[in-house]
C-alpha cells in the first residue's frame, strides 16, 4: 500500500487565554498502518525538523486504557470508529487526500492548556468527592469472604472500565458528565464494598459534576457512542436513582 | 443531605421533574385528543363534553392550576437546560457530527428547545382562541354556553389557522419522538434492552397522537363537519 497524503486542519492555543485558531499541515508518507497518534508523532517530528512550534496533544499507554488522548477528530471524540480510544484508531479508515480536522474537547470545566491539550483535573475532584471506599489498609483481605453475585460484578465491572478520557464530555451537546459521574459512582455503588458510603457518594459526586461547571443531561446518548470502553447510559439511569434514594 | 428543595434544583432532581412532568403533559395531550375526537361524534358530542368539563366546577380550577404549574415547571426546566448549553461550552465545535450507534441525537432530540419553544408560544395562542374566543351560544342541559364546536369549526376555515396548527402538530410529534423516551430514561430507566423498546414506542406513540390532532384542522378546513354543525362554511 502506497503512502497516503493527508490534510490536517488542527487547533493550535499558545496557552488558556490565547484565542486560538486552526492551522493547516500537509502530511505526506502516512502508512495506513500508523496510529492516529503515530500520525500525529510524524506530523511533530516534522514540525521541529522545519523549526516550528509541535502540536501538543496528551497521550500515554498508547492501548486504550489511560484515557489521556480524547480529542476530537472530524467532529467525534476519539475519531469515527465505535469503542475505540485515539490512540487505537488507525490511519487504515482514512484516504488519500482526507482532510482531518482536530480539536481539542471543549467544554468550559476543561480549559484548553495547550493546543489540543486540556485540563481534565474536573474529572477528578469528581471522584475526589466520593469516587472511593474507606478500608483499613494492610494485608489482602480473603478474597471470597464478601460474596458478590456474578452478575452484580459484571455490572460493576462494565462500569469500572471507564477510563476517564472524557469524550463523553466533549461529545454531550451539553457537555454534561453525567455518564463518567454515572459510571464511577454506579461501581461502587453496585459493590458491598461501597454501601456504608453510598448515599453520601451519591450525592457528593452529583454535586462536584454540577459545581464543575458541567452541562444538563438531555438523554441524547451520544456520550454512550463516544465512549471508548462502551459504558452504557444505564449508568446515568442508576445515578439518578441512587441520588434519588439518598435524598428520600 | 440536600433538602428536598435543594435535591430537585440539581441537574438529576431537574431532569427528574422534567420528566415527571412530560409524563403529565403526555397524559393531559392523550385525553385532550380523545376529547377532541368528540368532533366526529355524535352533532352534540362536542358541546356536552365542553358543559361536562365546565360544570366540573372548582375541579376544573384545580386542574386547570395544576396543569399551568406543570406546563410552567417543564418549560422553565427546558429553558434552563437549553441557556446552560453555552455556559457549559462557550466555544463550540468548528466541525460536530454524530457518531451513530447507540447516539439518540435526532432532529427530534436536536429540536427539543425549538419545537418546545413554539410549543410554548402555541399554547398561549391556543388558549386564547378557544378558552377566550366567542362564536355565539347554545344551550346545553339548560344552561347557556359557549358554542364551541362552532366555534372549533369556524376557526379552521381559516388557513392560517388550519396548516398553522398542522404544523405545530408535526413538531409536538416531533417533541414527544424524543420526549417519551427521554422521560423513561429521566426517571432512571436502566435496562437497555426496555430501553430499545420503549424509544420505539415512544416514537410510533408520537407519530399517532400528532396524527389524530393535525387530523382536526385539515379535517374541517377540507369540508368537515360544516353540515353537522348546521352552519355555511365555504
Amino acid at each position: 500500500m502506497s503512502d497516503m497524503t493527508i490534510n490536517l486542519k488542527i487547533w493550535r492555543q499558545k496557552n488558556s487565554t490565547d484565542s486560538g485558531r486552526f492551522e493547516d499541515y500537509l502530511l505526506p508518507g502516512v502508512n495506513e498502518h500508523m496510529s492516529f497518534l503515530e500520525m500525529l508523532d510524524v506530523l511533530n517530528e516534522k514540525l521541529m525538523k522545519e523549526g516550528g512550534d509541535p502540536v501538543e496533544f496528551d497521550h500515554d499507554c498508547r492501548e486504550g486504557i489511560c484515557g489521556s488522548c480524547n480529542m476530537v477528530i472530524n467532529g467525534r471524540a476519539h475519531g469515527p470508529k465505535h469503542q475505540t480510544a485515539a490512540c487505537q484508531l488507525h490511519m487504515r479508515n482514512y484516504n488519500d487526500g482526507d482532510t482531518i480536522v482536530i480539536e481539542p474537547p471543549r467544554a468550559a470545566a476543561f480549559p484548553v492548556i495547550k493546543d489540543l491539550v486540556v485540563d481534565r483535573s474536573a474529572l477528578d475532584r469528581i471522584i475526589e468527592a466520593g469516587g472511593y471506599i474507606s478500608v483499613k489498609t494492610g494485608a489482602a483481605p480473603e478474597a471470597n469472604l464478601i460474596p458478590v453475585p456474578q452478575e452484580v460484578s459484571n455490572q460493576a465491572f462494565d462500569y469500572a472500565t471507564c477510563i476517564g478520557c472524557g469524550a463523553c464530555v466533549a461529545a454531550c451537546p451539553n457537555s454534561s458528565a453525567s455518564l463518567f459521574t454515572g459510571a464511577k459512582l454506579s461501581h461502587l455503588n453496585s459493590l458491598p464494598q461501597g454501601q456504608p458510603e453510598r448515599d453520601k457518594r451519591s450525592i457528593a459526586m452529583v454535586n462536584q459534576m454540577e459545581k464543575e461547571g458541567f452541562g444538563d443531561c438531555s438523554n441524547y446518548a451520544e456520550c454512550e457512542a463516544v465512549c471508548p470502553v462502551g459504558i452504557s447510559i444505564s449508568a446515568i439511569a442508576q445515578m439518578r436513582r441512587d441520588y434519588m434514594k439518598a435524598v428520600f | 443531605m440536600p433538602s428536598i428543595i435543594e435535591a430537585f434544583q440539581s441537574q438529576v432532581g431537574r431532569k427528574i421533574l422534567t420528566g415527571l412532568t412530560g409524563f403529565l403533559l403526555l397524559f393531559f395531550v392523550i385525553f385532550h385528543l380523545a376529547g377532541n375526537l368528540a368532533i366526529f361524534g355524535d352533532p352534540d358530542a362536542m358541546n356536552s363534553y365542553s358543559h361536562f368539563l365546565h360544570q366540573l366546577g372548582p375541579l376544573l380550577w384545580i386542574a386547570r392550576i395544576g396543569l399551568i404549574i406543570i406546563f410552567v415547571v417543564h418549560a422553565w426546566i427546558g429553558i434552563s437546560i437549553w441557556l446552560g448549553k453555552r455556559k457549559a461550552r462557550p466555544k463550540d465545535y468548528n466541525v460536530y457530527s454524530s457518531k451513530g450507534g447507540p447516539s439518540k441525537q435526532s432532529l427530534s432530540s436536536r429540536s427539543m428547545a425549538f419545537t418546545g419553544f413554539v410549543l410554548l408560544v402555541f399554547v398561549v395562542i391556543h388558549i386564547n382562541t378557544f378558552a377566550l374566543g366567542d362564536a355565539g351560544t347554545v344551550v346545553v342541559d339548560g344552561e347557556q354556553m359557549t358554542d364551541i364546536k362552532t366555534l372549533v369549526i369556524n376557526t379552521f376555515q381559516n388557513p392560517i389557522y388550519a396548516f398553522g396548527y398542522t404544523f405545530v402538530m408535526i413538531l409536538l410529534g416531533a417533541h414527544l419522538g424524543h420526549g417519551i423516551w427521554s422521560a423513561f430514561t429521566s426517571l432512571t430507566l436502566r435496562s437497555p434492552k426496555a430501553s430499545a423498546t420503549i424509544y420505539t414506542i415512544g416514537a410510533v406513540v408520537a407519530v399517532l397522537l400528532a396524527a389524530g390532532f393535525l387530523f382536526i384542522p385539515l379535517y374541517i378546513y377540507f369540508g368537515g363537519g360544516c353540515e353537522a354543525a348546521l352552519i355555511n362554511c365555504n
